[in-house]
């Protein structure tokens, strides 16, 4: 589904990634791990067309096209969702006339009918009933106010809804207490299919607890440095980022 | 003599002999504004109140005075029909009364709605007091009245309006100006008089809107008179032709307890200014203005507040919003005084603008002063342009740029319209708000 080859990317002139490949299948779920810098969010970024992240070499191609050629919009219609790190509050704008906006902007792109706001809110409160989240959050402007965990929740709601067959998850475990990162894990789990692949980024094991990856990758100095099962994220955990990508990739 | 009074404009305003109204009085007042206009030409730059508001552009052209063939000119009603307003309507055509498009034969008891023109045919003495230079509302600035002494000179209609004290009606009243098409660059004029009785309310709709390639010219100077207790809703959506230059000046005495809301929508014109002059001299009044400017091509938006606290505890709040894209110009200043003895006011002050070209520019400049104690008052003024972040996140979800842009700018004015009582009214000029966003 999605092929990341020798990707090299710079921000605001600083070359951050710097030759990084990964294969994605559908159904399957990829943990990124590493240290603060490394550049897990920059490819969060650059995967999903943010502004500023340029790209210097290197191929990224989901289900056969070019992902880098396309807009931000496109690529979300194309079935790619970015779960932000830090979700923007945008105040004046109503979660759920955001929420229908963006799915409908999805469908008309990929040719398919709009949904009526009977056929949305059906929608919309059996997504509530699976991620278990209150129908007062979709009242409110979009994250305006929202505690941490909220935002969060938000986020994996947003992509229960919009239903993309990429998901990339940007540390959304940073911050979570642990009632709040069960939540947050459950709904990931939930949304798990053969059809979809979850690109899971996050600097602590703790999320891997709860959503189990099939593989995992050590990203550090802008490269993958070393994968392997879950078992990686376990080892990383008791002895840490540091000697890695020294010696035991190669 | 003003160097400024030998300009185009200034001549073609005077070219034509001041309208005879057969009434000694009146007559008589319109020879001294006019004599006093000619004396004093258009303000320069250099006068505070128009530092941003360049008149060298218009000071250029010629207006003819007023439209002979405004009767019948063929109007679309369709053009200012608004849902939710649906009570007695007024209608002119380039300042000419029109029966024909007008609904005003059934009247609620208590209201007194009249175009002027047959007002003063009526009965002109009970406006004796009110078309006088001296007595109108709000204090004269500086250089700032030319306009003013213009629309005195010239204006022979207008709108009469009077609630009396303690009747309630229901029905907005809809004040509509139409700019129409012409052959000729027209100077059109007209002089507003509200008052509301004591205890009396009123929601109030004036509506600019206007067609045509030929400039206009067009002054409205309006006093709104509210007695003790009164409640005045007033909504103001300016939607003149983009060919159309509109000075509107608003005089508003508040009395105790009376309150008065304000709702402002300036999406059309080429040069608009407006001059809003409020007197809190009640006990406890309080005034409410919302508004938004949105010049976009190369308009011109001049939005000039002056609120006065003249008494104890009166309340004021300003909400503006500001958008202005292309080449466009917003300009905004908000004065506040909180005048000696007005102890316990409460006077609150936001102007927040968006640029959404590089060539877009918006002065804004709010003021305060406070003479009296006990007084809580904030004001703050913001330029800036939409947030990258923001629009990353709605376009990261789906929504296109342009949508994405329309959507966040939409939802920053949202403050101006929120809390308007009407929600079909509300509906409609958010639709209207959005559809003037550059695409």
């Amino acid at each position: 589904m999605l092929k990341i080859e020798n990707l090299h990317a710079r921000v605001e002139g600083k070359e951050i990634l710097k030759g990084l490949s990964l294969s994605v299948n559908a159904g399957e779920v990829h943990a990124i791990m590493g240290p603060n810098g490394a550049g897990k969010s920059t490819l969060g970024n650059v995967l999903s067309g943010r502004e500023g992240y340029e790209v210097t070499a290197g191929t990224v191609t989901y289900n056969g096209i070019d992902l880098l050629q396309l807009s931000p919009e496109a690529r979300a219609a194309a079935g790619v969702f970015l779960a932000l790190q830090y979700p923007v509050e945008i105040p004046g704008v109503n979660n759920t006339y955001f929420l229908r906006a963006a799915l409908n902007a999805q469908r008309k792109t990929r040719g398919e009918k709009e949904l009526d706001s009977m056929q949305f809110l059906k929608l919309v409160r059996e997504k509530l009933k699976v991620m278990q989240i209150s129908d007062e959050l979709l009242h409110r402007a979009v994250n305006e106010g929202f505690s941490g965990g909220e935002k969060k929740r938000n986020e994996i709601f947003q992509m229960a809804v919009l239903e993309p067959q990429l998901a990339i998850l940007d540390e959304t475990d940073s911050g979570l207490d642990i009632d709040a990162l069960k939540q947050v894990a459950q709904g990931v789990n939930a949304l798990r299919s053969p059809d979809r692949a979850f690109l899971m980024i996050t600097h602590y094991q703790r999320l891997l607890d709860y959503v189990v990856p099939d593989f995992v990758h050590v990203l550090a100095n802008g490269r993958i440095v070393e994968s392997g099962d879950k078992s990686l994220a376990l080892k990383l955990e008791e002895h840490g980022y540091a000697g890695l990508g020294t010696g035991a990739a190669a | 003599m003003n160097p400024s009074a030998s300009t185009p404009l200034v001549a073609s305003l005077l070219d034509a002999p001041p309208p005879a109204s057969g009434i000694a009085w009146l007559d008589e007042a319109r020879r001294e504004n006019r004599a006093a206009f000619a004396a004093g030409g258009l303000p320069g730059a250099r006068v505070e109140a128009w530092k941003y508001t360049a008149l060298r552009g218009l000071a250029q052209r010629r207006f003819a005075a007023g439209d002979a063939a405004a009767a019948t000119r063929d109007v679309d009603a369709a053009a200012f029909a608004l849902p939710g307003v649906d009570g007695p309507r007024l209608v002119f055509v380039n300042g000419v009364f029109r029966a024909d498009l007008s609904t005003a034969a059934a009247l609620p008891d208590g209201l007194s709605l009249q175009p002027l023109s047959q007002a003063l045919r009526d009965d002109a003495e009970p406006l004796r007091f009110a078309l006088s230079r001296a007595a109108l509302v709000g204090h004269v600035r500086e250089g700032g009245d030319a306009f003013v002494q213009v629309n005195a000179a010239s204006a022979t209609d207008g709108v009469v309006l009077r609630v009396a004290a303690h009747a309630r009606i229901a029905a907005p009243v809809q004040l509509v100006f139409v700019g129409a098409a012409a052959d000729a660059e027209l100077a059109w004029h007209a002089r507003n008089l509200v008052e509301l009785g004591e205890g009396a309310s009123l929601e109030l709709v004036e509506h600019h809107v206007g067609s045509g390639e030929q400039a206009q010219l067009v002054t409205l100077v309006g006093d709104f008179v509210l007695h003790e207790g009164a409640q005045l809703h007033h909504v103001v959506l300016q939607n003149a032709a983009t060919t159309t230059n509109l000075i509107r000046r608003s005089g508003l005495r508040l009395h105790a307890r009376a309150q008065m809301q304000l709702h402002v929508l300036e999406l059309g014109g080429a040069l608009v200014r407006h001059d809003l002059q409020a007197e809190l001299v009640g006990d406890g009044a309080q005034l409410h203005t919302r508004g938004a400017f949105m010049p976009h091509g190369r308009q011109h938006v001049d939005t000039q507040l002056a609120i006065r606290h003249q008494a104890l505890d009166t309340t004021s709040t300003s909400t503006w919003r500001g958008v202005a894209s292309d080449r466009a110009r917003g300009v905004f200043r908000g004065a506040i005084v909180v005048a000696p003895g007005a102890d316990g006011s409460d006077a609150n002050l936001n102007n927040k603008n968006l640029l959404l070209s590089p060539g877009a520019e918006i002065d804004t400049k709010p003021e305060l002063e406070i003479y009296a104690d006990e007084v809580q008052a904030a004001h703050g003024a913001t330029v800036g342009q939409l947030d990258e972040r923001s629009l990353f996140y709605l376009r990261s979800r789906g929504i296109p740029l342009a949508e994405a842009r329309a959507l966040l700018t939409a939802a920053f004015c949202r403050a101006v319209l929120d809390d308007l009582p009407s929600g079909a009214l509300r509906e409609h000029l958010s639709a209207l708000l959005i559809a003037q966003l550059p695409a």
